[in-house]
């Protein structure tokens, strides 16, 4: 029989039901697995073990006294440390914000809490979500629990590693070029990024603005749907937030692909993409083929200019999300100063890591006067080449099948002093970003040592209800 | 395009960073290192090509003009490096 | 040797919304520090602003009020820069693609009309406010203001003079008043104007280096501060001196300007569009809309007090500056009917008032009303003019209404024949000099009887009444 921390959310759902669970002990299972098991994976920066309790018994007097309880009520989930948490530290993994308490809830925050959802804890990431290792967090390296020599990806690495490690069995991440999806990759679990305006982004530390999104982490797609119904919707809080109507995603919990059309674009499959990727990628293809999907190559042009694009546009909108952070109304002030000029130099300089600066540092050149057309502008433009490369595209096909990175989970320590190399790990997830599409990375096979593959499913503009029909019949038909 | 320290001296300025002369170099290095990378983009024809600033394609996202509650002061400057009780502050300086 | 003068002015008027551009906190003013405060204007990690529609809706009044063109698409742009009273670490406002472009405003000077260009209008918000530290000697940061709507309205360099530059804000303080989008309270910082300014040799095309002065705050500040940097580039040319571009202070206690601390780096902003916030976009029925609720503007208004009410022209000038004294003068005026004495109570003794006290017209110890009734008291003759004089200061001390202080004090006019009579009696036969100087055609022998009555009546005497009774008694 599993242990309580296997089980998905929708099983400890079912459970607190049929009341074979009560949502205490699922909750202190947790923590127990936690006090065990993430000294080595490290996943969580801070734990909320007191007020989860509390609010263990809350939920639990409604289960007893038979009042109707949502899917995600009593579930605990791990939190991304760049979502602001009312009254508990959010530090996005910096020196920077270390003793930062926001007086405020994130807009997924709130919905969650009213969801019934329990916060276990804030995760660790790269430092302001730069980054795709977790090995650029300020306080320290989560490890990848399929093998702890190996990095669990990133920037969300902290919250790919709690579902993997079986820390939290949901949890939220955020994707700016593949923060959700590398790690889901890595960690051989399921993150969607959705539709850029699907979900609020109040709340959630901006690292660059245009790309930035939560989504969720989750054992399956069934997990996905019922968090991802919890967090979308209208926030007038975001004007970057569509106005659509609620879909309910539990309805894409069909198992077929029967005249589903889906194209590999031929850019993503190239050279720069590891042979055991590719093989377990083509085998995905062939299992979709016969589940009845149509199934072809296409093109997507402008992908070889995603990446410098991409890097462009994230780390000028970056340059400037981060000025805030001058050791004036909160975060790290230095004790270095005799000046004005001193207080917010050392403060940002002794504030900041090594990467955070280097992004600022290039953001700020391609903003800067006489580089402004020849990077940031130009980098706008090619954008709306991408975009309308994924239009294009999506004139033929329901959906596009790629790897969702181009090697497995690498070694800890391997690329961290290489951050064109590091940079490179986004190649297959950054224009997806660019773009504002959603995508989700499922598990699609493992290499020879053991190590998850993940396979990118992306579609149109707020179309994630085929996405997860897709991701769920490949799921209920695949047997990683 | 070799960029120069000395760019990159004046960018952090600008950045509002305090670099040490080894940060500098390295710092050097790399932005030419990544500048030469994006300089592809350069190679891609965007004549009439419109410029992407925002996400989606919405427009006239606006508020009432409805007061909501603002947040009590004590929470406001709980977070404050230095605050006296009512305004942040900044301690005497020369400058 | 001469030289033209080139003045640009950047009006900054806070909009007069609510809430603020960004959030739902108050724009009031005078709050305890950091009490109008939130997430999204004090900069939070992870606060989004969302744009109050109440600044659009204001700004294209502005626009339309100013005879410039409305943009149909514009976006706002993050300015970059470092600054304790600017949270978040860059200013939103509008770089390439402002809200209303192409204006223009007519500016009467020494009788001379002339158009003033309007380059620009754009929105964006106001910073926090930094206080010097008594005790400590540092600084303290309030962000009340911080978020506050501004209009920044920029002019062509079409000014040539100080007289035209305050007539210029003069007008457009006016016009921004009327159409009710900012109570440019100067005082209050809610007006404020920067001011670019070169010279060149008469006859040189070329324009000279240009200064900016920024911040000031009153019509006062402004004309000095002009001249003051007119002489000062003129020293410098004369003497074979270099103007260099800076950015300047004025100091009006001292009446000089100076130059801020040269930054040790060029300004770059490194502007761009702002990702939070999405495309602004005005359709044609709407500007329509706004256009149609646009209120009686000054120059309408003079027209009227000229040629309906009577009033000459330069008090109509006068009293249609200023919206808060010509609301105060409309109001005043239709409770009397008598716009005549309203103008000319507020031409002497009103514009005095408000200036001694320091105060808007708004805020006068003395309100419309209260005017109003004191002039139907001299009107149906309760009280002379020179008995209102002293109501009015006492109206001025208390506020009391006018009807009370004259009742409390006995200021009633004497009437009463009979009883002018009596005082009459007494003056001719106290003075038998002066009844035989006015025999002997000296007129001023009058004068002298009429005041020595009047005194023995506390001034309360009805003028016309006392006059008619002592000529009546010299020609006996």
């Amino acid at each position: 029989m599993k242990n309580i921390c296997e089980y998905t959310a929708h099983e400890i759902h079912e459970k607190y039901i049929s009341k074979e669970l009560k949502v205490v002990d699922v909750v202190k299972a947790f923590f127990n697995k936690i006090k065990t098991d993430d000294e080595k994976i490290k996943a969580y920066i801070t734990l909320c073990e007191e007020e989860a309790l509390k609010d263990a018994e809350l939920i639990q007097a409604k289960i007893d006294n038979g009042e109707e309880i949502g899917p995600l009520a009593g579930i605990p989930i791990a939190i991304k440390d760049n979502m602001c948490t009312k009254g508990v530290k959010t530090t996005c993994a910096s020196k920077m914000l270390e003793n930062f308490i926001p007086p405020y809830d994130a807009t997924v925050i709130t919905r969650l809490k009213e969801a019934g959802a329990i916060i276990v804890g804030k995760t660790n990431m790269d430092e302001f979500a730069m980054g795709g290792s977790t090995e650029h967090s300020a306080f320290f390296k989560t490890h990848n629990p399929i093998n702890l020599n190996k990095v669990p990806g990133g920037s969300s690495g902290g919250s790919a590693a709690a579902v993997a490690g079986d820390l939290a069995p949901i949890s939220l991440g955020s994707d700016t070029g593949g923060s959700i999806r590398q790690p889901a990759a890595f960690c051989g679990i399921v993150g969607l990024k959705p539709t850029y305006g699907l979900i609020s982004r109040y709340g959630l530390v901006a690292f660059a603005s245009s790309f930035d999104q939560i989504g969720p982490f989750a054992k399956d797609i069934e997990d996905t749907a019922n968090l991802l119904n919890v967090i979308a919707g209208y926030d007038e809080m975001d004007s970057t937030s569509a106005k659509l109507e609620k879909i309910d995603y539990t309805k894409s919990l069909i198992n077929d692909v029967k005249g589903l059309k889906i194209g590999v674009p031929k850019e993503f499959m190239g050279d720069g993409v590891n042979d055991e990727v590719k093989a377990a990628v083509k085998n995905a293809v062939e299992k979709f083929k016969a589940l009845g999907a149509e199934v072809s190559e296409c093109s997507l042009p402008a992908t070889d200019y995603a990446l410098p694009t991409y890097y462009i546009v994230a780390c000028a909108e970056a340059s400037s999300n981060l000025a805030r952070f001058d050791g004036i109304r909160y975060g790290y002030r230095t004790s270095n100063y005799e000046s004005l000029d001193d207080i917010y130099k050392n403060s940002r300089s002794e504030g900041f890591g090594e990467e955070v600066k280097r992004r600022i540092i290039l953001g700020t050149y391609v903003l800067s006067s006489g580089y402004y057309d020849a990077y940031y502008k130009k980098a706008q433009r090619v954008r709306t080449l991408v975009k309308e490369g994924y239009e294009k595209v999506f004139e033929n096909y329901d959906l596009i099948l790629t790897p969702t990175a181009p090697s497995v989970a690498f070694d800890v320590g391997s690329k961290v002093n290489d951050p064109l190399e590091m940079y490179m790990a986004d190649l297959m997830t950054v224009s997806i970003n660019l773009a504002g599409v959603p995508a989700i990375s499922i598990p699609c096979g493992k290499d020879k040592e053991g190590m998850p593959i993940g396979l990118q499913l992306i579609s149109k503009h707020f179309n994630e209800s085929t996405l997860l029909q897709a991701a769920y019949t490949f799921e209920k038909n695949m047997e990683v | 395009m070799a960029i120069s320290s000395e760019e990159v001296k004046h960018i952090a300025a600008l950045s509002m960073l305090n670099l040490s002369e080894e940060e500098i170099n390295k710092y050097t290095n790399n932005l030419q290192e990544i500048v030469e990378f994006a300089n592809k983009i350069n190679e891609l024809n965007t004549d009439g090509v419109g410029e992407s600033t925002v996400a989606t394609n919405a427009f006239n996202v606006f508020r009432k003009d409805e007061p909501r509650n603002s947040l009590d002061r004590e929470l406001l400057l709980s977070n404050a490096p230095t605050s006296n009780g009512e305004a942040y502050s900044l301690p005497s300086m020369r400058n | 040797m001469e030289y033209e003068v080139i003045i640009g002015i950047e009006v900054h008027a806070e909009l007069s919304t609510k809430t603020k551009i960004y959030c739902g906190c108050s724009t009031e003013f005078g709050g305890d520090p950091n009490t109008h405060c939130c997430p999204v204007c004090t900069g939070m990690p992870g606060a989004l602003p969302v744009l109050n529609e109440k600044v659009v809706e204001y700004a294209v009044r502005a626009g339309l009020a100013t005879n410039s063109t409305i943009s149909r698409n514009c976006k706002q742009d993050r300015k970059n820069y470092f600054y304790p009273d600017l949270p978040s670490g860059y200013q939103i406002s509008q770089f390439d693609l402002p809200l209303c472009s192409d204006g223009k405003l007519d500016i009467t000077v020494d009788g001379v009309t002339k158009d003033i260009g309007i380059t620009r209008i754009h929105i964006e918000n106001d910073a926090g406010k930094l206080i010097h530290d008594v005790y400590t000697g540092g600084t303290l940061v309030d962000l009340n203001r911080a978020g506050v709507p501004l209009i920044e309205i920029v002019s062509e360099p079409d000014i040539r003079s100080a007289d035209e530059a305050v007539a210029y804000v003069e007008r457009l303080k006016g016009i921004l008043e009327y159409i009710g989008v900012s109570d440019c309270k100067m005082q209050e910082g809610s007006l404020r104007a920067d001011v670019n300014l070169s010279i060149r040799p008469v006859g040189q095309e070329k324009f000279g280096t240009r200064t900016e002065t920024k911040n000031l705050n009153s019509f006062r500040s402004i004309a000095r501060a002009i001249n003051f940097e007119i002489e000062r580039q003129k020293e410098i040319l004369e003497s074979g001196g270099v103007v260099y571009q800076e950015t300047r202070r004025w100091d009006d206690e001292k009446g000089e300007g100076y130059a801020m601390r040269a930054k040790e780096e060029a300004n770059d902003y490194r502007y761009f569009p702002e990702p939070d916030l999405m495309p602004i976009r005005l359709s044609e029925e709407y500007i329509q809309s706004i256009k149609e609720t646009l209120p009686e503007l000054p120059e309408v208004r003079y027209k009227r007090y000229v040629e309906e009410l009577g009033l000459p022209e330069y008090d109509a000038g006068i009293i249609t500056s200023s919206k808060l004294l010509s609301d105060y003068f409309e109001v005043a005026a239709n409770e009397c009917k008598n716009a005549k004495a309203v103008s000319n109570w507020i031409m002497t003794d009103i514009i005095r008032v408000a200036k001694e006290l320091g105060v808007e017209y708004d805020e006068l110890p003395v309100s419309a009303i209260q005017l109003a009734h004191l002039i139907a008291l001299i009107d149906n003759g309760t009280i002379s003019g020179k008995i209102a004089k002293e109501v009015f200061a006492d109206m001025v001390e208390t506020s009391n209404d006018p009807e009370k202080i004259v009742e409390e004090k006995g200021l009633l006019q004497i009437s009463d024949e009979g009883a002018i009579k009596e005082v009459v009696d007494k003056v001719i036969a106290a003075n038998p000099q002066s009844i035989a100087d006015y025999k002997a055609g000296k007129d001023k022998a009058l004068g002298f009887l009429v005041g020595q009555c009047m005194k023995e009546m506390k001034g309360k005497g009805n003028p016309q009444i006392l006059n008619k009774l002592i000529l009546e008694e010299l020609s006996k």
